[in-house]
């Protein structure tokens, strides 16, 4: 809601500056976005009459005005095409300032030229550069532009929040104002506008449980080629409201005053009487802004013999509309009722100032008021003659307004303090919220009656509220709750976010966040197997489907970076992801759970002088893969060789934890890289959150006071055998004082044949109670290699 | 004995002259070895008479001293020589940079929420987590936000379907701890949260949010005053900081307020591009837990009273790390991101 501060200084004129007007505002619930003078800083502009007009010597767009400032009379060259005899016009005299230059004596064309003729722009009032702005005929020339249209003034913009609807009216704020500075509003009644004649129009309510009241009037013999007094149209610029013509004006000016929209139909081209009624699906009309609309079941409609003439509260039609030849009008003034205009207007893409209003609420009781008050504008404007009018409703299907209970004892309460009686007593009288007091002394009591006006106070809570906001948030105390001591859980086998965010952090990789909706071809190159989730309206193609791994995001931001000479990346990412387990789309079938990512490409370690450059690979992420595991990895998780639609096959694990799958890493296929147009081999691991967000407690092993006695062995086997198969057969044979392994070196080339392998292994014996004999361990390694040799062909080298 | 002298001033040249301590050696063990040549006259005092032993074996021992001295003296300096090349032939540049661990680093936003639940963990509060796709029931009807309420166009909304949507806040998180639990509790919901918005310096389509929630048996608007007027001075480290509450709408609290915290970057100066010369900088809503809301989740809510409030890290982030884009947190740009390793 904008609005000039002197409209709403005629209301209620509190003794306070324009600052502390609109902190006030603020404070009191009503956030005020912008405060804005509302015209350039101006001086030396005068009221200017064209009285002569000749044709510029050598230039044909150009024209010498003579112009009549209260000074006599100066040459101006001007180049606007309404520039003609006879208009008034603002004038900037020599040394006017206007917003950012000042007007000197000049020559255009080789005439001379005393000062400038005025646009609405140059004054900084609105965008419009058309012409030259045309005051009326009845200005004093000579006049300042500031003082006569009064425009030390200010526009004020008031952010409105939902439940204060009924402060969309000058009005309204002027009662809040009143209220906050405890004054009274200048103008509280509105003037009733003798009718002259007895034409009525019937008006039939068809669906009174969303209209239930239809106040309208007839005015015959108006001349709508009188435009609307100068005042009136500032009010409305000011409040960012074009003028057009005197009904449409005087319109727009009651529902920015009282909060009441209105209509203004062309009476002659009604046809029979108005029912108001809900549309049936499928019903055609067409609006004054000239678009189709098919219409939806159950929109409130104003119709006639012929059809729809309006959607209730929303926008009127195009058959019925006022135009220039118009002489007779019918003025509505209507109560829709919230519930039956809310997301009218949105289910048709629409949105109107009346929507708006309607739908927090006009004032049931303001429809009269606002009949009368644009009947009386308009005989001012245009002259014509009302008819009576005519308040239809349907008592029974207006509002009801239950008293609600505040209680004292509830105000401390919620509050946390006293808030004595009479200060409450004088809180709702200023809110004018008729009340009457009982209970006891003890705990005062009261049951409060809200104005039609005001749809938001449904429940005591609602008067805690306006209470508080009137006697000032900031003026209750601040205190810290008092609550019985509770110590949270915190499983110590949990592994916290924040620590597997640390621990990948710690190993030199950056945390990102990545959308959570992403490109679905990307993704169907990662995932194939997963159902995403589909945006019913994405903000572009690219972000249309919920993400199933997190893969692409972190893909997307490696390309980001190496785009911008960052080849060495190292992200990771913990976030949801999302899939669809059954056909239908429902909360039981999405599956939504937690996963972490992490992606490494280009070099091992940062550049530097001491190591050459070795490019990452597949045992750099699995190291820390397996940092981020946890030492339990070796017992409980295992990694098997597996195919993946974006990992390359044989460079790629699936990961097993105690048998169940908990994530996958390798290498990304060179087609997937080219397809995310990534320069260099990037590595990738994806697991469940909650899948490794555990660890165990350790229950420690004693450690031996013997010493430890250590064979090294190497054995050639065929290349196809895993590191982890020789693991499990060795440790598995190597008898009860067998204590741990130490794979050291994995060889191919000169010296073993083709096709296999040398795998060097130190294995460290040790008993518990004593010192091991040599004998001892010297059987545990022939049992070894025997069973090696029959089980996995292994050779010793020698 | 000019002998003994000679062989003392010959010996003594050629411990000088030792080029190194092999050679220094050798020379020790020619002159005072077992064999050596001193040595031998030492053993051969028994032939002399008794009454020339005492001087001339006192002579003779004079001149294993002076050797002696000078062996050691020799040693010490070739050693000291030797440490000297070695050092020399060992020498690094010790102004080259060391091998580098290099340190990861934690999304700002990250931070900003490790931080508020420290905050918040310290006071009893625990954290909860919902889901990101919600329905429409836990994220507007059980906030007492029916369809068609005008708040609904406060929250522009990612739909899936007529009832699934992307969360608009984390509040349904909240009310599914309500549906669950009895009170009294004391929770943050973090996570991302979902509006149609186009990426721009001040919006995105996705953002974080942290809401809390506290119902028990008598909390009231001056509690919450009190836990957000801590909080924000712990949070940016400022015990002076001031802290208003404006009255505001939530359909979900009342009553309900904004709270403005005075400009952290300004400190209510002015002439300010953070806070656009107000002072003051927009933080967060809040209010007390509407009767709806608890009755709707099964809660007395004439036993009951609770707060609630929502802030968003991300500007919690641009405002702390001095941060003018927020696009900057979703970019991923490494050069963005080291600066919080």
């Amino acid at each position: 809601m904008k609005f000039s501060e002197r409209w709403l200084r005629e209301f209620v004129d509190p003794d306070l500056s324009t600052q502390a007007l609109v902190d006030q505002l603020t404070m009191a619930g009503l956030e005020v976005d912008g405060v804005e003078p509302v015209a350039a800083a101006l001086q030396g502009v005068v009221v200017g009459e064209i009285v002569a007009v000749n044709a510029h010597e050598n230039a044909d767009k150009l024209l010498v005005c003579t112009v009549d400032g209260g000074q006599g009379l100066q040459q101006v060259v001007c180049g606007a095409p309404n520039a003609r005899v006879g208009i008034k016009v603002p004038y900037a005299t020599i040394g006017a300032k206007l917003e950012d230059f000042k007007i000197k004596k000049a020559k255009l064309r080789g005439v001379e030229s005393f000062g400038m003729l005025c646009s609405e722009r140059e004054l900084g009032l609105s965008d419009n550069h058309d012409g030259l702005m045309e005051l009326p005929l009845e200005a004093d020339n000579g006049m300042d532009i500031v003082d006569y249209l009064t425009l030390d003034d200010t526009c004020i913009e008031v952010d409105l929040t939902p439940n204060r609807g009924d402060c969309l009216g000058i009005k309204g704020i002027a009662r809040e104002t009143g209220l906050l500075n405890n004054l009274d509003l200048k103008i509280t009644q509105v003037t009733a506008v003798k009718s002259i004649i007895e034409d009525i129009f019937p008006v039939h309510l068809d669906c009174p449980q969303t209209c239930p009241r239809f106040v309208g009037r007839i005015i015959r013999d108006v001349d709508l080629s009188v435009p609307s007094p100068l005042w009136l149209q500032e009010k409305l610029r000011r409040s960012g409201i074009r003028s057009i013509d005197s009904v449409v004006d005087v319109t727009n000016f009651v529902m920015l005053e009282l909060n009441q929209p209105m209509h203004a139909y062309d009476l002659d081209r009604l046809d029979g009487g108005i029912t108001v009624r809900l549309s049936k699906r499928g019903e055609q009309m067409t609006l004054l802004d000239g678009s189709s609309v098919e219409l939806l079941e159950d929109t409130t409609l104003i119709t006639d013999k012929s059809g729809p003439v309006g959607m209730a509260g929303i926008m009127g039609g195009d058959r019925t509309a006022v135009s220039t030849e118009t002489k007779n009008i019918f003025l509505e003034a209507a109560f829709f009722t919230p519930l039956g205009v809310a997301g009218k207007a949105r289910s048709y893409g629409m949105h109107t100032d009346a929507c708006h209003r309607f739908e927090r609420g006009v004032d049931y009781h303001g429809q009269v008021d606002a009949i009368e008050r644009a009947s009386a504008l308009l005989l001012s404007i245009g002259g014509g003659k009302a008819g009576p009018t005519v308040d239809v409703s349907d008592q029974a299907q207006l509002p009801v307004k239950a008293a609600v209970k505040l209680r004292s004892s509830r105000v401390r309460r919620v509050l946390g303090t006293e808030i004595a009686s009479t200060e409450i007593e004088n809180i709702l009288g200023r809110l004018d919220f008729p009340y009457s007091r009982i209970g006891t002394d003890d705990d005062v009591c009261w049951e409060v009656l809200s104005p039609s006006h005001r749809f938001d106070i449904a429940i005591e809570a609602d008067l805690i509220e306006e209470v508080s906001r009137v006697y000032g948030y900031n003026n209750l105390p601040v205190t810290t709750p008092v609550s019985a001591l509770r110590m949270l859980e915190a499983p110590e086998a949990a592994v916290k976010q924040f620590s597997m965010k640390k621990l990948l952090a710690a190993r030199g990789y950056h945390e990102a966040i990545t959308y959570s909706f992403v490109d679905e071809d990307l993704q169907g190159l990662l995932n194939s197997n997963d159902l995403a989730a589909r945006l019913k309206n994405p903000l572009s193609a690219d972000m249309a489907v919920m993400r199933t791994s997190l893969w692409s995001g972190l893909l997307k931001s490696a390309a980001y970076n190496q785009n911008r000479q960052q080849s060495r990346v190292r992200l990771f990412e913990l976030g949801m992801v999302f899939r669809q387990s059954g056909e239908t789309l429902c909360m039981e079938s999405l599956v939504q759970e937690l996963r972490i990512s992490g992606l490494i490409t280009g070099r091992r370690r940062p550049e530097n002088w001491a190591e050459t450059d070795a490019e990452v690979d597949f045992y750099d992420l699995k190291g820390d893969v397996e940092y981020l595991l946890g030492s339990d990895h070796a017992q409980e998780y295992e990694f098997h060789p597996c195919e993946h639609p974006a990992l390359q096959t044989g460079q790629s694990a699936r990961v097993l934890r105690n048998g169940n799958e908990v994530g996958y890493l390798g290498l990304l296929n060179s087609q997937v890289q080219a397809r995310f147009d990534l320069r260099s081999p990037c590595y990738l691991f994806e697991f469940g959150v909650s899948e490794i967000g555990s660890r165990t407690v350790p229950q420690v092993n004693e450690v031996s006071r013997f010493p430890e006695i250590r064979r090294d062995i190497a054995v050639i086997v065929d290349s196809s055998i895993a590191s982890s198969e020789l693991r499990q057969v060795v440790t598995s044979n190597a008898g009860a004082f067998f204590h741990k392994l130490k794979l050291f070196d994995v060889y191919v080339g000169k010296g073993i044949e083709n096709n296999s392998k040398s795998i060097g292994m130190g294995l460290t014996f040790q008993h518990p109670s004593r010192t091991l004999k040599d004998e001892e361990v010297n059987s545990a390694m022939e049992q070894i290699v025997t069973v090696m040799k029959t089980e996995l062909n292994a050779k010793l080298r020698d | 004995m000019p002998e003994l002298e000679q062989l003392q001033r010959a010996a003594l040249k050629a411990i000088e002259e030792s080029p190194d301590v092999s050679v220094l050696d050798q020379h020790r063990v020619d002159y005072l070895g077992k064999k050596g040549s001193l040595t031998e006259r030492l053993k051969m005092l028994g032939q002399l008479p008794a009454a020339e032993r005492p001087t001339a074996g006192a002579a003779i021992n004079r001149v294993k001293a002076v050797l002696q001295a000078a062996i050691a003296g020799r040693r010490q300096s070739l050693e000291q020589a030797g440490l000297e090349d070695k050092q020399k032939a060992e020498a690094i540049d010790v102004t080259l940079p060391g091998r580098q661990v290099e340190l990861g680093s934690l999304h700002p936003v990250t931070k900003v929420l490790e931080r508020i639940e420290q905050f918040f963990a310290s006071i009893g509060y625990e954290v909860v987590e919902g889901p990101e796709i919600e329905d429409d029931y836990h994220n507007f009807e059980a906030l007492n936000i029916p369809r068609h309420h005008p708040a609904r166009a406060m929250h522009d909304t990612f739909y899936l379907s007529d009832s699934l949507l992307l969360r608009t806040h984390t509040s349904p998180v909240q009310v599914r701890v309500m549906e669950a639990r009895k009170p009294p509790y004391r929770i943050i919901c973090p996570g991302r949260v979902f509006r149609v918005d186009t990426p721009d310096p001040s919006h995105l389509p996705m953002f974080h949010q942290v809401e809390g929630l506290l119902i028990d048996e008598s909390s009231s608007f001056a509690d919450l005053k009190g836990t957000i007027v801590e909080f924000l001075r712990v949070f940016f480290e400022n015990n002076d900081l001031q802290v208003r509450f404006r009255p505001s709408y939530f359909p979900f609290t009342e009553p309900s307020a904004e709270v403005d915290v005075q400009c952290v970057n300004c400190l209510g100066e002015g002439h300010c591009r953070v806070c656009g010369s107000t002072g003051w900088l927009e933080i967060m809503g809040s209010g007390m837990v509407h009767p709806n809301v608890l009755e709707m989740s099964g809660i007395d809510s004439e036993k009951y009273t609770g707060f609630a409030f929502g802030m968003g890290p991300d500007r919690l982030a641009m405002l702390r790390y001095g941060v003018s884009d927020l696009r900057y947190f979703i970019d991923n740009d490494l050069r963005f991101l080291e600066q919080f390793s």
